[in-house]
């Protein structure tokens, strides 16, 4: 087993074990169910939507080349810099150069999963620059030096209390219980960095095609804020953000907002076509697009799960996932946690170290029936798993699958499996819970059905008989 | 070759084994019939939305009051002094901040306060202490109760999201039904010179991160305000 | 119509009443049934563990075996849509796909047979107690069970349904899931447990005995009193 797998392990064993932390989440999420299933109902036709979405998706995946080269040459029209990035190393360099050309010192930075992807936020820092995450969540998670806990809501496992601590030690603020009172805290400090700051960076929700924007969502207006007062914005866009057309849009902003965040639309949908044009009065003087590969490619080339580039990162799949709910976010040590997460991770970071993320699932499906865009997820965590086994398998647990064709295959034999495992059971309860117990794992916290005395076989011979 | 060039050869690659159409898959529950051509006209599955004005600027109302936006239909210039002179007189504005337009003009106008204008270049921090900022818009959505805003409607790209109120004029003949609608207006209106930044707003400035508590005003604006003439 | 019925390995093995039940309910319903004695099981424990070659060799059995069989009918959503659904994954791309699809067509989970096929609902069962249900995750996302169990049971004389909060999220079971990660299985299952206890019912009731295994498994480790049955078993009640 890999040492990220063994890691996995230990920490899903003591976060299982949490119990507050699975109320936490139950009831944190409680509230998103109830609001999510009321914005559904409000639309027509859901699941027409989401067909009609996972359509579009496919067109505009599956014409990436076309899209894309209609996107920038849109978008450089307007005055933006494009750059290209095979690899998240290019594009932070290329990042950090636009930083140093421009004599940067402060950023602030709209929430991004691409920055996450590619270490962006790190790499800056290491050049000397202050960024600042401004998204309320991001912004706590910053300041405690940890990782997002969730695609959408990253301080999702934390209470107000463990903010007003963290603030009170990091801003100086004085303690309070309100989170009205602990936003405001925020509020102030960041508006500063808003206004000292030289360079905003954003990533982008989508990419349209047709017109050459970059479509960013947010709820706080910190998008905004980040793209309007720095003389310098840089988007940094996964190749596979593209739409063909403005119009997508209409479906596309309510069906990411329901599924996200149980709202009918985010506060905030932002298209920006472009640095500030002539006659305008503010707005950045250099608007920067970063399309980063960084792996998205090498997915593409994999037909079969082709459509988890349809992905818009609502994180719907994380909330209706008994796996996420149970184990949290933290523990994937991974930029996309969840259902999502682990379909994708085995492709970027490699299928051998992560393959666990995929095993690690009860395949119920409710990730798949909960996604937008109809992304198959169960099926591609069936697909990694098989595709896991082909690369190497453990010898051990082929022998076992070896033998289960055997006896599958052999109806005397299973019957003799069967009979042999009636006499055998009597001797369980001596070794049984124990570490010689061969079914341990699973008598370690449950108890074993009895095979039955007489099975269904039996009963059918008697009765032809 | 350049990145751009090898990034696109890796997708044409890519692209040379077709992937399975979508939904194929599906649950009994969630199958739909795939439809032949990729969909363009969403309105079939979106929220419902009348078509008279009173229908639109009943649900917009609606949706203002979940969203807790205050949004006020007023009758006339006169009804709209009035009411701005009160929120106004309410809220205590010191100094409003706004942008030249017909509609704005009159208003700051009538409130007679000291005003910051975004037109030209304007000071940050001018900007930044303003009590209001008042601008116009391109359109009103009521199927969501969104404010569609621009760099040319609504006095560049700072005016309507930094100062803590905002305060949009509108009149009756921007209230759209849908979104499919507000898109094809700004398509018809901009064509192919948009604006640097449109906007979709939705209600004032807005987090939950805390406790998935809803609080307003987190980095925006705490209040909205509409007008709609 | 001839009914030909799969029994899956750990039915057979552990519960086989769960299949004698569903035989007595179709016969009280004037259907001859026949089984396949040679039908061990569906292959899906190979196939969800990635061993998609060892899976194959198990089904490509099952589909020589029911290839002249009209209608199959099982009692279980789980290995049911192991053949409705994932065999045509498993095939894809082999000479036997079209086999496997034309199997699929055929397939028919006991509860959505009877009221969806047979159009009956009162199969004249009496079961005087309070019940919560359960639905398992592959009945529920691939066969579509939802409506059909609670027609079922709204017809049983006596029985009262008590809905759990979160009736359709996972149990925790999922296969060899349950044995790889143990610790999230178990508490996966804490949590079905518990909303099923609020109910108060007397029952869990599902239409698969392998979510029943785990839930069971857990409430007797845990000294919960929560007792399990099949649907089927139910139906037999009279």
């Amino acid at each position: 087993m890999s040492t990220v797998a063994q890691v996995f392990k230990e920490t899903a064993r003591r976060m299982t074990h949490d119990l507050r932390h699975r109320s936490w989440i139950q009831n944190a999420l409680g509230k998103y169910y109830v609001g999510r299933d009321e914005k559904k109902a409000r639309f027509q036709n859901w699941q027409e939507a989401r067909q009609a979405a996972a359509e579009i998706k496919w067109d505009a995946v599956n014409h990436l080349d076309k899209y894309l080269e209609q996107f920038v040459s849109k978008i450089e029209a307007r005055g933006t810099k494009v750059f290209w990035a095979s690899t998240g190393q290019q594009a932070c360099d290329y990042i950090v150069g636009v930083a140093k050309k421009h004599r940067v010192r402060s950023i602030v930075k709209s929430k991004a999963m691409t920055g996450e992807e590619i270490h962006l936020a790190q790499a800056l820092e290491k050049s000397g620059v202050e960024v600042v995450e401004t998204d309320l969540g991001e912004y706590i998670v910053q300041l405690r030096e940890e990782a997002p806990y969730h695609i959408v809501f990253p301080a999702m496992h934390l209470t107000r209390h463990e903010i007003s601590d963290l603030f009170n030690k990091k801003l100086g603020s004085a303690p309070t219980d309100s989170p009205e009172e602990l936003t405001m805290i925020a509020r102030r400090t960041l508006r500063k960095k808003y206004c000292a700051a030289d360079m905003g960076i954003s990533g982008a929700n989508f990419a349209i095609a047709e017109t050459g924007m970059i479509s960013l969502t947010t709820n706080e207006g910190n998008g905004r804020l980040s793209t309007s007062l720095p003389r310098i914005h840089v988007a940094l866009i996964g190749i596979e953000k593209v739409l063909p057309t403005l119009d997508d849009l209409a479906l596309f902003l309510p069906m990411l907002a329901t599924a996200g965040a149980a709202q009918a639309v985010s506060c905030y949908n932002t298209f920006i076509a472009g640095p500030r044009q002539e006659r305008e009065p503010d707005g950045p003087d250099e608007f920067h697009v970063v399309l980063l590969d960084n792996g998205r490619t090498r997915l593409l080339a994999d037909a079969e799960q082709r459509d988890t580039l349809h992905c818009i990162r609502c994180g719907g799949c994380l909330n209706v996932c008994p796996i996420y709910k149970n184990i949290g976010g933290h523990s994937y040590a991974t930029t996309y946690m969840g259902p999502i997460g682990s379909v994708l991770t085995p492709h970027m970071r490699g299928l051998t170290e992560w393959k666990h993320l995929s095993f690690a699932s009860s395949l119920c499906g409710a990730c798949t029936e909960a996604c937008p865009v109809k992304i198959d997820l169960h099926h591609h965590l069936l697909q990694n798993r098989r595709n896991a086994i082909r690369c190497k398998s453990p010898w051990w647990e082929k022998l076992i699958f070896q033998g289960f064709v055997t006896l599958m295959n052999h109806p005397l034999l299973y019957r003799l499996g069967v009979k042999l495992g009636w006499f055998g059971q009597k001797f369980h309860g001596l070794v049984k819970g124990t570490k010689l117990d061969p079914v341990y794992a699973w008598t370690q916290s449950r108890e074993l059905p009895p095979l039955a005395r007489n099975s269904f076989k039996d009963y059918w011979r008697r009765k032809q008989s | 070759m350049s990145e751009r060039e090898q990034i696109l050869g890796r997708i044409r690659e890519a692209l040379r084994v077709a992937a399975p159409k979508p939904g194929l898959l599906s649950g009994p529950g969630q199958r739909v019939p795939p439809h032949e051509k990729r969909p363009t006209d969403f309105r079939p599955w979106l929220p419902v939305v009348g078509d008279s004005f009173e229908e639109r600027a009943a649900l917009f109302a609606k949706n203002s009051a979940e969203l807790k936006t205050d949004f006020q239909l007023v009758a006339n210039r006169d009804e709209l002094q009035t009411k701005l002179l009160a929120l106004a007189h309410a809220e205590g504005w010191k100094k409003i901040a706004t942008h030249a337009g017909e509609l704005t003009n009159y208003a700051f106008a009538a409130l007679g306060l000291p005003v910051v204008q975004t037109g030209g270049r304007y000071k940050l921090d001018e900007l930044e202490s303003s009590d209001a900022g008042i601008t116009e818009c391109d359109a009103l959505v009521a199927q969501t109760g969104s404010v569609v805003v621009t760099t040319r409607s609504a006095g560049g790209r700072a005016l309507s999201v930094l100062p803590p109120h905002h305060v949009v004029l509108a009149r009756r003949d921007q209230l759209l039904r849908d979104l499919p609608a507000a898109f094809t207006a700004l398509k018809q209106r901009y064509g192919s010179s948009y604006p640097s930044m449109m906007c979709l707003i939705t209600g004032p400035s807005r987090t939950g991160d805390i406790e998935r508590i809803l609080v307003l005003g987190a980095h925006g604006p705490k209040k909205l305000t509409i007008f709609c003439m | 119509m001839k009914i030909s019925l799969f029994i899956p390995c750990f039915i057979d093995a552990c519960y086989p009443q769960v299949g004698i039940s569903m035989v007595k309910v179709l016969e009280r319903l004037g259907h001859q049934v026949e089984y396949p004695e040679d039908f061990t099981c569906c292959g899906q424990p190979a196939f969800n563990s990635g061993y998609w070659d060892e899976a194959r060799a198990v089904a490509e059995k099952v589909l020589a075996m029911y290839r002249s069989a009209e209608i199959i009918v099982g009692v279980s959503g789980s290995c049911g849509a192991m053949m409705m659904t994932f065999y045509k994954e498993l095939f894809h791309g082999t000479p036997l796909e079209a086999e496997a699809k034309a199997h699929a067509a055929k397939v028919w989970e006991f509860s959505d047979f009877l009221v969806t096929k047979l159009g009956v609902t009162d199969v004249g069962a009496k079961f005087p107690a309070k019940v919560t249900f359960h639905d398992g995750c592959h009945g529920l996302r691939e066969v579509g069970l939802k409506k059909q169990p609670r027609a079922l049971l709204a017809k049983v004389q006596g029985l009262e349904l008590i809905e759990m909060d979160a009736a359709e999220s996972c149990c925790g079971f999922g296969g060899t899931f349950s044995v790889k990660f143990p610790m999230i299985s178990t508490a996966m299952g804490e949590v079905k447990c518990d909303s099923a206890l609020k109910t108060k019912a007397d029952y869990i009731v599902s239409c698969d005995s392998s979510c029943l295994m785990h839930i069971q498994g857990l409430a007797d480790r845990q000294k919960k009193p929560l007792r399990t049955m099949h649907l089927a078993e139910v139906l037999a009640k009279q």
